[in-house]
């Protein structure tokens, strides 16, 4: 019985209005993501309820883990008005029950399209004393309607270094790192690579340590993870700033280059072999470092599961749905395995991210800014042997009875994403034995009886 | 260990003691320590009243009410999100209502479409957008009904979805129409849920007057969602029972179903909050009286098919009512017997909904546990204090942006016998139209607690130390990273049927997993307690 059932296979008919399982949400769920990556910050939703409720559902689902916001609880009066007094109603509220170091504000289609002026509506709140003093309030704009929930996260990530980063004049050897929208396991992968180039640095936002909160019999409503506001203020007298998936971070790295002179460096998100290796030799490069012994292992570990294990790999053809970042690094990767990326599809559009999906996987079919309904289409048309993305494509991958890694946001039905890496060597090694893990189950479930194999 | 448990009334002082005035005011209002009069009235909650900004609640938008709760199970219709991403997105099979369409029946429910409106859409308008994704999704799919749904811009630039739908109607010759349910409406889901009903009933109902299978004993089931399989016991329950399911709304519900639910001689509301509407005005329109159910609990479910066989005044109807309850009985009292022994005395609270929090304190009722307190997040006064409170009920801002419909009665298809059965009836004492609400059944000096907020779920849970606490997937984690158990009530953990008698006994199970698991022993390390200072090997 098949769950997609009205999915049809042969001629693609061109759609111009209608999405079909969208393979991207919207704007202000990843600004509260990266606002949850500031410690003692309570992110604030400027709308409807609803946005809040969503958002807060999708991260909880997500990461089986508290994701704490709040919002101003549009009504139609507001709709009509303004959410000018909605806005200070809530700050006052959450500053007498919440008590936040930091409230970071993101507005949603609905106050966009009345227009509130956030900045404007936060200067009367402090004014009229509802903001306590050495509280800090800061905003990013994310229409719905524009981008998706990536663009989201680079405004917010912009709001950041547009509001907290400050500079003295003294510059120091520090590093901004600034990741892109990856997991909390990733985040502290991250911080270990340069903390193990010997570079001091300063990482915003900083997820780790807030959505894999250990259970203590307390509920901790301000994580201990997340960068402080007072390292963040440090960024701008740093030597230079590695952004990681420019999708998600160019935003903050120009802002932080045009605002503070910081030099930027814009790289790919450290997912595979090659974009590691990228990563690695920037941080080499720009610090005149050496590259430790123990990454030079971990590095070797990774080249030597990829040639022990190639026969299982070398020309199966991949399915990939996600986000642009994240499938510009993937795709790599796969291709470094031998394997062979068929159909890509974003529902991030933009001609950078065109540009270089075609170019990593020149004869593949890519679609920025399409939807899972023409990646089935086109897995009917062409059948692959592994599908990658987040857990909407468990639909797909039963229609088709292809081996299914769940990649990306969101995963919905299983864990580990928050607890294990997928950047860096370690992390390509954790990611290679997902894929030869399920090409392998696959291999045991439908050999041929005479030619089951004990060793592989 | 038998602590002395603070009393409700400085707890609810503590709850909002830290409010800034004007909020703690009107919490104080929303929050009653419940007294049960000898002539069952109880303390007045503020309800459905608007959410204090910044709060921390619960509660979601009127989209969600619409296209998520009542249309969400319906699997053969085109339900197209009209609006930016995100409200398609976040509303595609996040709800655990399942559907059985059979080998090839339609089923669009593991879609999700939208119109993904950009930013000239917002300037210039999305009509022309809509229109093509409906011709769109006509020729892709051709389905009997599409419908569309308002998210909160369209309302702002002005977008008439009610005029593209009946354009589309026209064109393609289906049904097509739409819902304005933009996102800040009212005051939480519950507004979604008003406007689902009278469009459901305006577009749909009464269109197939066909009397298909059974001719007699034929019901409606209202209100009940088909949460992890919740509506197939009931199915399986009416039907060995003797009667004949026409329509549920919405759970494992088809479009021909809602057509053709006119032809029901009874309609039986599960869920009041969500769908009392529709009730309302198809008693009045085609005379088919309502009576409340409540197939929570095993009690509950036996009580409520006795009421349903009781209306049909049918001996044979009765009797195999009777011998069915009878059967199902053996086995929940088994389980029950070995449940309770370990659950009895125990503590729970319960906040969530707009019923649930009423129906499923049968349940604990059942294990023997006791609940300390309870709320709803998105109900009216009505459904705390019971519709005798319906004429009081003063009518604000917020909801009387939401059309009332005016029904009228339809003078071909109107059932005077039903109405002549249900005034006999009434006058030998049996009651229709009824809901008592939830206060009456709540122990004195327990607490209600209208849409609760973070703050108060973790004052209330550090005072009172339930051993459960159900609620939604955004509280779950809190409560459990506080090291008290949490039992989902939208989604149940996954778990579930929880209706019925077998449903019954799967929730005592779960429940004695939930309170009884060995690993809130271990929250706190074997160490924790001791202080080591000199090594053991020197």
């Amino acid at each position: 019985m098949t769950l997609l059932r009205h999915t049809p296979k042969g001629e693609v008919q061109p759609r111009e209005a209608l999405v079909v399982n969208p393979a991207k949400t919207c704007q202000p769920i990843g600004a509260m993501y990266a606002a949850l990556g500031i410690h003692g910050c309570l992110p604030h939703s400027h709308g409807s309820q609803g946005c809040c409720s969503y958002h807060r559902s999708t991260l909880t689902r997500h990461y089986k883990d508290p994701v704490m916001a709040s919002t101003s609880s549009f009504t139609e009066g507001s709709a009509v008005f303004g959410g000018q007094a909605n806005l200070l109603a809530s700050l006052q509220t959450i500053f007498s029950v919440y008590d936040p170091k930091i409230v970071a504000i993101h507005t949603t289609c609905l106050s966009e399209t009345i227009g509130d002026d956030v900045p404007q509506i936060t200067k009367k709140a402090i004014d009229e004393g509802k903001v306590p003093e050495g509280k800090i309030v800061f905003h990013a704009n994310t229409p719905s309607y524009t981008g998706t929930h990536v663009t989201g996260y680079a405004n917010m990530v912009e709001g950041i270094v547009k509001y907290l980063v400050k500079k003295t004049g003294e510059t120091t050897e520090k590093a901004v790192v600034i990741p892109g929208w990856v997991e909390p396991s990733d985040m502290r992968e991250i911080k270990r690579l340069v903390s193990a180039m010997g570079i001091d640095y300063v990482m915003f936002p900083d997820t780790d340590g807030v959505f894999d909160a250990p259970m203590t019999g307390k509920h901790v409503f301000y994580p201990k993870g997340g960068a402080k506001v007072e390292d963040i203020a440090t960024a701008g007298d740093a030597k230079v700033s590695f952004a990681l998936g420019a999708v998600a971070t160019k935003l903050a790295s120009e802002t932080l280059a045009s605002k503070h002179g910081v030099q930027g460096q814009l790289l790919d998100l450290p997912i595979g072999l090659a974009a590691t290796d990228r990563f690695v030799d920037a941080m080499r490069t720009a610090y005149g470092a050496s590259v430790p012994e123990s990454l030079e292992d971990e590095r070797g570990k990774l080249v030597d599961m990829i040639t022990d294990m190639e026969q299982y790999l070398w020309g199966k053809k991949v399915a990939i749905f996600g986000d642009p970042d994240q499938l510009i690094a993937l795709t790599e990767f796969l291709q470094t395995l031998g394997m062979q990326v068929r159909h890509v599809v974003t529902g991030t559009e933009g001609n950078y991210i065109q540009q270089r999906l075609s170019e990593i996987n020149p004869d593949a079919n890519v679609k920025v800014g399409g939807d899972m309904f023409l990646l089935h289409q086109w897995m009917k048309n062409e059948p692959v042997d592994l599908l990658i993305g987040n857990t909407y494509g468990k639909y797909m991958a039963r229609d088709e009875d292809v081996p299914f890694l769940r990649f990306g946001f969101p995963i919905l039905d299983r864990q580990g994403h928050q607890h294990f890496p997928t950047v860096g060597y370690t992390g390509g090694i954790y990611l290679l034995e997902k894929i030869l893990g399920l090409l392998m189950d696959r291999i045991d479930r439908d050999v041929e009886e005479k030619r089951m194999e004990l060793q592989m | 260990m038998i602590e002395q448990r603070l009393d409700a009334e400085s707890v609810k002082k503590e709850l909002i003691a830290k409010y800034p005035d004007k909020v703690g005011k009107k919490r104080g209002n929303q929050m009653q320590v419940n007294h049960v009069a000898e002539d069952g009235t109880v303390p007045m909650v503020l309800a459905n009243s608007r959410t204090t900004p910044g709060i921390i609640t619960q509660r979601g938008c009127t989209y969600a009410g619409c296209k998520g709760v009542v249309l969400g199970p319906t699997r053969d219709i085109v339900n197209i999100t009209h609006g930016p991403i995100g409200c398609g997105f976040y509303s595609w099979l996040t709800r655990r209502n399942m559907t059985d369409a059979g080998e090839d029946g339609e089923n669009y429910m593991m879609y999700s479409f939208s119109t993904d409106l950009k930013e000239e859409n917002i300037v210039f308008g999305g009509e022309k957008k809509l229109e093509a994704a409906i011709q769109e999704a006509y020729d892709l799919f051709h389905p009997k009904a599409i419908s569309i749904f308002s998210t909160c811009p369209v309302g702002l630039i002005g977008d008439d979805v009610h005029a593209v739908a009946r354009r589309m109607k026209e064109k393609l010759g289906i049904n097509v129409f739409g819902f304005s349910c933009e996102g800040y409406k009212g005051v939480s889901q519950s507004a979604g849920h008003h406007i689902a009903n009278n469009q459901l009933f305006k577009h749909i109902v009464g269109l197939d007057d066909e009397v298909r299978g059974q001719k007699k004993f034929r019901v409606n089931l209202l209100g009940e969602y088909n949460i992890g399989g919740d509506a197939w016991v009931i199915e399986d329950l009416l039907k060995r029972c003797g009667f004949e399911l026409v329509a549920t709304f919405s759970g494992n519900s088809t479009y021909g179903q809602f057509a053709n639910s006119q032809t029901a001689d009874l309609n039986m509301v599960m869920c009041h909050r969500s769908i009392n509407y529709v009730a309302e005005m198809m008693e009045k329109k085609y005379g088919i009286p309502w009576i409340k159910v409540n197939f929570v609990g095993a009690g509950a479910t036996a009580k409520s098919l006795r009421k349903m066989a009781a209306y049909f005044e049918d001996a044979e109807l009765v009797a195999r009512t009777e011998q069915v309850i009878a059967e199902e009985m053996v086995k929940v009292e088994a389980a029950r017997e070995r449940h309770s022994a370990r659950c009895k005395g125990k503590t729970a609270m319960l906040f969530v909904g707009g019923s649930r929090a009423h129906h499923y304190q049968e349940l604990f009722t059942e294990l023997g546990m006791k609940v300390l307190a309870a709320g709803y997040e998105f109900a009216h006064r009505d459904d705390y204090e019971g519709r005798r409170v319906l004429p009081t009920i003063k009518i604000d801002a917020d909801s009387r942006n939401i059309e009332e419909i005016h029904v009228e009665k339809d003078v071909e298809k109107y059932r005077e016998h039903l109405a002549a059965r249900k005034a006999e009836l009434e006058a030998k004492g049996y009651t229709f139209s009824d809901y008592e609400g939830m206060m009456p059944e709540m122990d004195q000096d327990s607490l209600v607690i209208d849409d609760i907020s973070s703050y108060e779920t973790e004052k209330i849970i550090e005072i009172w130390k339930p051993d459960v606490f159900c609620a939604g997937v955004k509280e779950k984690y809190v409560i459990q990273k506080m090291g008290v158990a949490c039992k989902q009530l939208h989604n149940y953990d996954a778990g579930g049927p929880y209706n019925g008698f077998s449903g019954a006994i799967n929730f005592y199970k779960d429940i004695d997993m939930r309170v009884n698991s060995p690993v809130w022993h271990l929250v706190k390390a074997p160490w924790s307690a001791v202080e080591t200072t000199e090594p053991a090997l020197a």
